[in-house]
């Protein structure tokens, strides 16, 4: 093995370089970002003060501009997959879908930071070049068929998201979140790599479909087992899998709130996206190790996370490990993958998407509601209803989006993480679909208990003046309204594109 | 199939028109208070205009077209799962249906003059309007997940209306309901799933998932499972012994109109969901689930009624005895034959005319006394006698005095269980009959006692002369005139709703013959 790598090495370094064919339609997203990035650079030097209150509009602009190609490349149909990079990269519609997701996810949390960043005394330009960038990572994440590429997209988006943590810097624990979801996320980095380093080892390629071949035709279980295993605890950390999940509720309570949205949104899903493109195009053939740990990874994250947000007090915090939990809901097609491996992308990138707008409409809600309470505790948000009905409206459809009651998205969510797991009728499925079930129910009970807050209680201050809702807001909040009742009522909407997405291989 | 606007339309009008009407609400302002009621009582007038003459053309069919599936509409919805918007009618669904369309407007006019604490009419009447589509929706729908989405629909208005409207224990109460449904609503889901899959994942159509469970050979094991699963999700819906606890607490929480709404038709869903769903489904399994469905109805016979002899809250006791009735309803599905789902349906809808009308008098004797404790009331008959007659009336019709709606409902179950479908033990059930038919002695001592207390003797002193206590007042004569009327006309001619039934469930109870043998 090691004198073919070497052997490879040697042909390489003989032959002249030659640029590789580059596909630049495929790649036109990518770079429009990159664009943005090195664009907003150079406009603060030269513009400085001046130019920043237009930061916002111009990376939400730009945001929307990367979108364009990513619909003429869906549309181009007749042409996908693009395989690019010998196959390291590949831009199918599962990675469009996603790539659309994550461009949408970057323009709602442009809005969502546009009054909190510029009244609050921050560094504007940096900020939105460093969401620009990991925003960069994330599509590039969706198209990585290669563990070099993964890990670059992964690093990618990561390291902005440590700076922005601790972006309200004379704030103890701001600093607290920064340091904590770094110091986590660079240890989650090195088993990542530690796993990595296992699989080029006994494949001698970085390519995930290499390494499948490899695994498949190899003998050595217990390395390959190893392999498997830290690399996938590696991705664990970046979707706040329990027990890897210790970091996500003092960095969501510490970042600014509209940085939280984005690591509780955007940053989680990229990290599933890592999990499916590994899992599902590397390990085919490994589903006797892959499943149980999976099964176990996800029973374990959903009902772990669902019972500590039932003690939560604080907003944040009980959204912290909401999202704990969902990220089980949504690990959990993975435990079958081996015989339904089929539907599981459509499922996670399902419940990604719909999950995004609910999640990100909550948090939008949390800065209205912040902007008149200065608090995120629970009990602040008493007796909404009386003064801002709309607002409640509106929360009490994301909440129960998240809880899975028709007729709101999230329940359509939940019905195809549900079919993925009865179909065949397994017993690792059929046991932990009931799982979910019983968790689905524990977490409506926290879930109502806002509602209950909003409707029912007196308002704790008696402070009932109206709540402005300033426009960028107001544009968040009715996207995410509108797409998840949409997506709940007509869940064909979703499933037309979503619906049926399998990984190409190169 | 006729094409004419009924036929394509009349189904989803009736269902979302109230849906349209709570829109139009949203977008006025709630200071007046007056066009809101105006809105949803003509609303929900309209709706049940509409399904009025769905359900008068339907009776005109006569009796040899009431066993099909009519009005069917069949649109595309969730093309990856297969499942579809179908929506249509037939004998079993047009009694309850119909149940809906009159008691919803007769909330609205109720509520004239009494919308409960913490006012906001805007918001309370548009909750009923959105549980006026979940409950219609949910008795048309042809298709699994469809009736899904609006089987759960209905839960979140009822939560608010507990949650805000309600008595002191209203948080409590509101919690209690929406986690209990869930719960049995989650793994409902999973079984629907799991029925999807064994049937080759093709459809979620009713009827063709019946028939494909015939003609596939599917293990018995795995249909038990399945029902199963049913079972909880519409066993803690109509609630049955032991997961009835959340009722008792919703019913004495929620306003009077929540309590009404929940008596007359929520519950409905839950062995409607049975019949329709499980039963139809899963006739095989069915059979092997019928005698532990009957132990569970006769237990929640008996529980029921003990439970109401220990209450001194009025509300409570009328909650207690909704799980007594009830039992006879799931008893007389659990015999599987013609003669018991027959008496089931006519049980659901009696129980919906009494009981609802037993919570309406409820809530007005507490909007005047500002109790329900039993023992401080008293002479309701001297301080309010058409009130004290009227409740007279509702508990001799709720304990089942022939000529009375409540006996069609309870007698013929308890006959039922004397020979149930073959393939179930006809001794066992022979057990549950009498003790099915003491339950009635018990009924009949809890709901006199209840009379004797409240509207007999004299009002005791701190009511004497209360001049908040007035009698009977326009807006509860023509809520209330209607229920009573259609108590004596079913009472007196049964055969009105035993004939409409009777077709659908005779093609059902062959099926289960035929799965019994």
């Amino acid at each position: 093995m090691l004198a073919l790598a070497a052997s490879t090495i040697a042909q390489i370094a003989l032959e002249p370089f030659s640029r590789p064919e580059i596909d630049w339609h495929a790649v036109a997203p990518e770079l429009i970002l990159l664009a943005l990035g090195a664009l907003i650079t150079v406009i603060d030097l030269v513009g400085l003060e001046k130019v920043r209150k237009w930061m916002p509009t111009l990376t939400s602009f730009a945001f929307l501009a990367a979108l364009i190609p990513v619909l003429t490349l869906w549309n181009d149909g007749g042409e996908l997959p693009r395989s690019l990079f010998d196959g390291a990269y590949v831009v199918d519609r599962y990675s469009l879908v996603l790539k659309g997701l994550f461009l949408l996810t970057g323009y709602v949390v442009v809005l969502l930071s546009t009054n909190y960043m510029s009244e609050g005394d921050y560094y504007d330009s940096e900020y939105y070049q460093l969401i620009a960038a990991s925003i960069l990572g994330m599509v590039v994440m969706t198209s990585s068929r290669d563990l070099i590429s993964i890990f670059v997209a992964l690093e990618l988006l990561s390291i902005p998201a440590y700076l922005m943590a601790a972006w309200r810097k004379r704030d103890l624990k701001s600093n607290e979140a920064g340091l904590k979801y770094m110091l986590m996320g660079v240890f989650a980095s090195g088993i990542l790599l530690y796993g990595m380093s296992l699989l080029y080892g006994v494949s001698g390629s970085t390519k995930l479909t290499d390494i499948a071949t490899a695994l498949s035709t190899g003998s050595s279980k217990p390395l390959f087992t190893l392999a498997i295993v830290f690399t996938i605890i590696g991705f664990g950390f970046k979707v706040s899998a329990v027990p890897f999940h210790t970091w996500a509720p003092d960095t969501y309570e510490g970042a600014p709130t509209p940085l939280t949205a984005f690591l509780a949104v955007a940053s989680k899903a990229a990290g599933f996206v890592a999990m499916i493109n590994v899992i599902i195009v590397a390990f085919p053939g490994q589903a006797d190790v892959v499943e149980p740990l999976m099964a176990v990874l996800a029973a374990v994250t959903m009902t772990v996370g669902n019972f500590i947000a039932l003690r939560q007090t604080n907003m944040v915090r009980m959204l912290a490990y909401s999202g704990v939990a969902q990220a089980g809901y949504i690990m959990a097609p993975l435990a079958v993958y081996g015989t339904n491996g089929d539907r599981v992308p459509s499922a996670m990138v399902t419940y990604l998407v719909i999950y995004a707008a609910m999640n990100l409409g909550a948090f939008a809600v949390i800065l209205v509601a912040a902007r008149k309470t200065r608090s995120a505790e629970i009990s602040s948000f008493g007796g909404m209803f009386g003064y801002a009905p709309g607002l409640t409206l509106a929360m009490t459809l994301f909440l129960f989006s998240l809880a899975g009651i028709p007729p709101v998205g999230g329940w359509w969510a939940k019905f195809e993480i549900f079919r993925v797991l009865t179909e065949g009728h397994r017993a690792i499925g059929i046991v932990l679909a009931v799982i979910l079930a019983v968790n689905s129910v524990i977490a409506a009970f926290y879930y109502l208990s806002i509602t209950k807050q909003m409707w029912f209680m007196p308002t704790p201050d008696g402070d009932e003046s109206p709540v402005t809702i300033p426009p960028a807001l107001q544009v968040a909040l009715v996207l995410t309204v509108i797409v998840t009742l949409a997506s709940g009522i007509l869940p064909g909407l979703v499933s037309d594109m979503a619906g049926n997405l399998q990984l190409a291989l190169p | 199939m006729e094409h004419t606007f009924l036929a394509d339309y009349g189904i989803s009008l009736m269902v979302f028109l109230p849906l349209v009407g709570a829109a139009l609400m949203m977008l006025i302002s709630g200071k007046n208070e007056e066009i809101h009621k105006q809105i949803a009582l003509g609303t929900t007038v309209l709706t049940g205009l509409v399904g009025g003459w769905l359900v008068t053309d339907f009776y005109r069919l006569g009796s040899e077209h009431w066993g099909e599936l009519r009005y069917g509409v069949d649109k595309s919805w969730i093309d990856i799962v297969n499942a579809r918007y179908t929506v249509a009618v037939d004998g079993i669904s047009i009694p309850l249906i119909a149940l809906t369309l009159l008691v919803v407007p007769l909330v609205i006019v109720y509520s004239w003059n009494h919308i409960p604490n913490p006012g906001n009419a805007k918001a309370f009447l548009m909750l009923i309007l959105v549980l006026h589509t979940g409950m219609l929706g949910s008795f048309v729908a042809q298709d699994l997940v469809l009736f899904f989405v609006f089987f759960e629909v209905v839960l979140l208005p009822m939560y608010f209306m507990i949650g805000v409207w309600g008595g002191e224990q209203r948080l409590y109460a509101a919690i209690k309901f929406f986690l209990f449904t869930l719960f049995g609503s989650a793994l409902m889901l999973v079984s629907f799933l799991a029925l999807y899959w064994a049937t080759g994942g093709t459809t979620f159509n009713m009827v063709e998932l019946a028939a494909l469970v015939q003609s596939s050979d599917i293990k018995i094991g795995t249909q038990v499972l399945i029902f199963g699963g049913m079972f909880m999700g519409f066993g803690i819906k109509v609630p049955m012994f032991p997961f009835h606890t959340w009722l008792p607490d919703a019913h004495t929480q929620a306003p009077t109109q929540g309590s009404v709404i929940l008596a007359a038709v929520l519950l409905k869903l839950g062995t409607y969901g049975f019949i329709r769903i499980a039963i139809q489904i899963l006739p095989e399994a069915a059979i092997k689930w019928a005698p532990w469905i009957g132990l569970l109805a006769v237990i929640g016979i008996i529980y029921g009624a003990l439970g109401c002899l220990a209450q001194t809250d009025m509300k409570r006791l009328i909650a207690f005895s909704s799980v007594a009735h009830m039992g006879y309803v799931m008893l007389g599905i659990a015999t599987m034959t013609d003669f018991g789902l027959n008496a089931a349906i006519f049980g659901m809808v009696a129980h919906g005319l009494i009981t609802g009308m037993l919570f309406f008098v409820a809530g007005s004797i507490k909007e005047r006394y500002h109790t329900l404790e039993i023992k401080r009331l008293g002479g309701l008959l001297i301080s309010a006698p058409r009130m004290g007659w009227i409740l007279g009336f509702c508990v001799m019709a709720s304990l089942g005095l022939p000529g009375l709606a409540g006996f069609w409902g309870e007698f013929p179950a308890i006959l039922a269980a004397y020979q149930p479908q073959e393939g179930i033990s006809e001794s066992l059930f022979r057990v549950y009959m009498v003790v099915a038919a003491i339950g009635t002695v018990l009924a009949a001592g809890y709901l006199l006692w209840l009379l004797q207390r409240t509207a007999f003797g004299n009002p005791s002193e701190e009511f004497e002369d209360d001049p908040a206590i007035t009698d009977v007042v326009f807006t509860e004569w023509v809520a209330w005139i209607p229920l009573l009327a259609l108590i004596v006309l079913f009472g007196f001619v049964p055969g009105l709703m035993f004939d409409l039934t009777d077709g659908p469930v005779t093609a059902l109870a062959n099926a289960l013959a035929a799965a019994g043998k």
